[in-house]
């Protein structure tokens, strides 16, 4: 390999870091230099001595966080999915009931976590919130994925005479694989945010220890740092939600899917 | 070998009109016998990839009778005949050995056998080497080989190509022709191949038959008596002769309904 696109790559993973640090630097030299006071606007070294100080709780709480976020998650890929399959077997079924899964889509999840939070236990409805949120993707980009079979391959499938459980497993699910995947990588992200807003509706509801519920707990405590350093783990936890995502995505479709193919100059 | 003779196909009266606009083809009768090569040639849109698709059974005529070796196609089973379309139409997910393992998983065959079966078919087409290649891997003359392997594996008494080599450069083409020739002598197969080059279709076959435009009709039925069909059988007088003929016959098919 030449050097040029060595030191591209390299260039192009120092950009954002240096951004990073000019703008840590910035904001400490504007807090230092007019001299703000903690509770309107804590520095960064603040911010890290209380993420070090407050570890252990914070810790806890995002643990808390990501496993609400991880069976919203899980609850979304399993159900976007059994949803999808099912509408593809079914058209009845399809008209039936997508008109509510789209209802409950573009309804703001804010204001349907409070009504959940009365009616169910409060980790469930947690969850709940998760899983409405992320679920959708999955299964809009299931089912364009599962219609997004090329018409020469179902004429091949019909022509080997393959049962529709044949067909379904050898040529819709792979053909639907990659957008599956999409969608999974937008439920990721989508559930961290429902479990987030669950927990802060909760939190003003009474008990909680997500990082939501810590921001919010903080908020009226005026412990400003804490709500810095709650939010930058949150945006940290997001960040490598998704990169998991994208990476477990590459890994399965590197061999074969346009999107995972490296360029080649 | 198979003995020779019987009708391997046999269209009565067939035709097809999708709903709602005019018929698109027929009505046809046309028998072709076992082992026989015939070609399919037509203006582009008449029909043929219609008919193609019909004796295969993948679509249903709009009336009319369609037998494959005697048998109506809710009949046969999947493994009576061998298609290859116009485009390779693999599944690039899949290797070449597993796309052309796919029919004998579909038919229940166990794995074990069935990859020696498929790697059969590849090194039959010339691409033993590739078998762990994904489509991608592959040139577009190599993925129509893995097309063509994937049709023979089941051992069909018919094939059914659809313009298979249409997308190629000619030295590719003439090389596949050539192969499939081979194939075919070696084989004796069945063959229906669709083209819409007068030259291939006179190289290939031991009949061809000239379908008119939209809806597509049979125009005429030349039959190519040729012994030898190589390189010199291509720059021969009879070759020019026939493909004359076949052109002729081509010219007026496309006029016959350009008049009406
Ligand atoms: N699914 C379909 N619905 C409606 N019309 C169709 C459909 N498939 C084909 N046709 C029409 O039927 C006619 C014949 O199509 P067909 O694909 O059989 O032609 P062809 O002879 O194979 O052409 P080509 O040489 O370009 O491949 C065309 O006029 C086309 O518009
Ligand atoms: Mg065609």
């Amino acid at each position: 390999m030449s050097e040029a696109p060595i030191r591209g790559r390299i260039l192009r993973a120092a950009l954002p870091v240096a951004v990073l640090l000019v703008g840590i630097a910035a904001w400490q030299l504007v807090v230092s230099v007019n001299g703000i006071p903690s509770y309107v606007l804590p520095g960064p070294a603040l911010v890290a001595a209380t993420l070090i100080e407050d570890w252990p709780l914070l810790w806890s709480s995002l643990l808390t966080t990501l496993s609400t976020t991880f069976q919203g998650f899980v609850a979304a890929a399993i159900g976007g999915v059994a949803l999808a399959l099912l509408f593809s077997r079914s058209k009845w079924l399809e008209l039936a009931l997508l008109p509510y899964a789209i209802i409950l889509q573009v309804t703001p999840v804010i204001a349907i976590a409070p009504l959940l939070l009365i009616y169910l236990p409060q980790q469930t409805a947690v969850v709940a919130c998760a899983w409405i949120v992320a679920f959708f993707p999955v299964l809009s980009n299931t089912m364009l994925g599962l219609n997004s079979v090329d018409r020469n391959l179902a004429g091949l499938f019909a022509l080997y005479r393959a049962s529709r459980w044949q067909t379904l497993r050898y040529l819709r699910l792979p053909a639907a694989l990659p957008y599956m995947l999409g969608g999974l990588r937008i439920a990721g992200g989508l559930s961290l945010i429902g479990a987030v807003v669950a927990e802060i509706a909760a939190g003003s509801a009474g008990s909680g220890s997500g990082l939501a519920y810590r921001i919010a707990e903080s908020g009226y405590r005026l412990n400003i740092p804490r709500m810095f350093a709650a939010l930058l783990l949150l945006s940290v936890a997001g960040v490598v939600i998704y990169m998991a995502l994208a990476l477990a995505s590459h890994l399965l479709l590197r061999r074969w899917h346009e999107s995972a193919l490296r360029k080649e100059s | 070998m198979t003995a020779r003779g019987g009708d391997a196909i046999r269209l009565r009266g067939l035709t097809k009109a999708y709903d709602g606009r005019g018929p698109v083809l027929g009505p046809i009768d046309l028998d072709v016998r076992r082992g026989e090569f015939v070609s399919l040639l037509g203006p582009s849109g008449c029909g043929k990839s219609t008919a193609l698709r019909i004796i295969a059974g993948v679509s249903a005529p709009t009336s009319g009778e369609v037998a494959v070796a005697g048998h109506p196609a809710a009949e046969r089973t999947g493994r009576a005949i061998g298609f290859v379309f116009q485009e390779p139409t693999l599944m690039p997910w899949a290797s070449a050995r597993d796309n052309v393992r796919l029919p004998l998983t579909l038919a229940g065959e166990a794995r074990h056998d069935a990859d020696r079966r498929a790697d059969a078919a590849l090194a039959r087409v010339g691409l033993g080497e590739f078998a762990g290649a994904f489509p991608r891997e592959l040139s577009g003359g190599m993925k129509m080989r893995v097309s063509l392997a994937r049709a023979l594996v089941t051992e069909p008494d018919v094939l059914l190509l659809d313009e298979p080599f249409a997308a190629l450069d000619e030295i590719t083409r003439f090389r596949l022709n050539d192969d499939l020739l081979a194939l075919w002598r070696g084989l004796g197969k069945t063959v229906v191949f669709v083209t819409h080059s007068v030259f291939e279709s006179v190289y290939l076959s031991q009949r061809v038959v000239v379908m008119t435009a939209r809806p597509g009709r049979i125009h005429a039925d030349i039959r190519i008596d040729a012994v030898e069909r190589d390189a010199n059988f291509r720059t021969s007088a009879e070759y020019a002769a026939w493909c004359r003929r076949a052109s002729l016959a081509l010219a007026e098919a496309s006029e016959a309904v350009a008049v009406t």
